[in-house]
């Protein structure tokens, strides 16, 4: 049974609410007494793919678990898929508009930030179906 | 250096957080995108931007950044200033651009978070 099972669903576009997603998950880790280091790791990922979310996809959720030794983080989205999982790994490299980059985003750092924040990164794709992420994160010992 | 010091190097004006102003900071990153504080920021980090909108707060408090300054003598907004309140983070703005204040912080002993790497495996 894990401690924590959440999930939410994030919509295409919803910039008003960037971030919420994210916060709820590092409010939720802050009460579970997590490693800071850990919490920030887990609370970058999780930023940076509801993100991904808003400005790429066309709507997704991100399922948030809390096990005794681990959190995972499961995205998956109602596509509209990523053609070249390579290229859209390699920093920056980016197909954001200039609205996002007004905002700050869309420098092409977010899916090479993601692997590297979390202990494990598994990406998949199929191009006109979805994209799904699974991040593991060990939690301290 | 304390945020208060940094204040006063920077003629700046507190926002909010006037009860954090005696909280240490170890480095500055100074960046308008929050895509480059996401992948780059650890630490007690003070953060210098000229983009004011939310993103930077939600952007801030992810990466525990407790320390933001707007330069350009940009202010936020009251939502902006809210959500900052919400999260406890300090916000300031300084007249100076972002390339000033960068070399006031930085002449006045406060470094950068080091350098980066090149992809391609050079240095």
């Amino acid at each position: 049974m894990p401690l924590i099972n959440e999930r939410y669903d994030v919509k295409k576009d919803d910039f008003v609410s960037a971030g919420e997603a994210s916060a709820k998950i590092k409010r939720t880790l802050k009460k579970l007494g997590a490693d800071p280091v850990v919490m920030r790791r887990v609370s970058v990922c999780a930023y940076e793919v509801e993100l991904n979310l808003i400005i790429h996809s066309l709507g997704g959720c991100i399922d948030f678990t809390v096990d005794s030794d681990q959190v995972t983080l499961l995205v998956t989205d109602i596509g509209p898929g990523i053609p070249d999982l390579d290229l859209a790994m390699s920093e920056g490299w980016s197909t954001a508009s200039e609205e996002v980059r007004n905002m700050g985003f869309g420098a092409g750092m977010g899916l090479p930030n993601m692997k590297r924040n979390a202990d494990a990164f598994e990406i998949q794709s199929t191009v006109g179906v979805s994209t799904t992420i699974l991040m593991k994160f060990k939690l301290a010992a | 250096m304390t945020i208060r010091k940094i204040c006063e190097l920077l003629e700046a004006r507190v926002i909010t957080g006037e009860d954090k102003l005696d909280n240490e900071m170890d480095t500055a990153f100074s960046s308008d995108m929050m895509s480059d504080v996401l992948a780059y920021v650890t630490g007690r980090t003070v953060l210098l931007t000229g983009t004011v909108n939310e993103h930077v707060i939600r952007t801030a408090e992810m990466v525990d950044v407790e320390c933001v300054v707007f330069v350009r003598a940009k202010l936020p907004s009251q939502e902006v200033i809210d959500r900052a309140v919400e999260d406890g983070i300090v916000l300031l703005s300084t007249p100076h651009t972002l390339y000033v204040t960068s070399g006031i912080l930085y002449s006045n002993g406060l470094p950068g978070i080091g350098r980066r790497k090149y992809q391609d495996a050079s240095d």
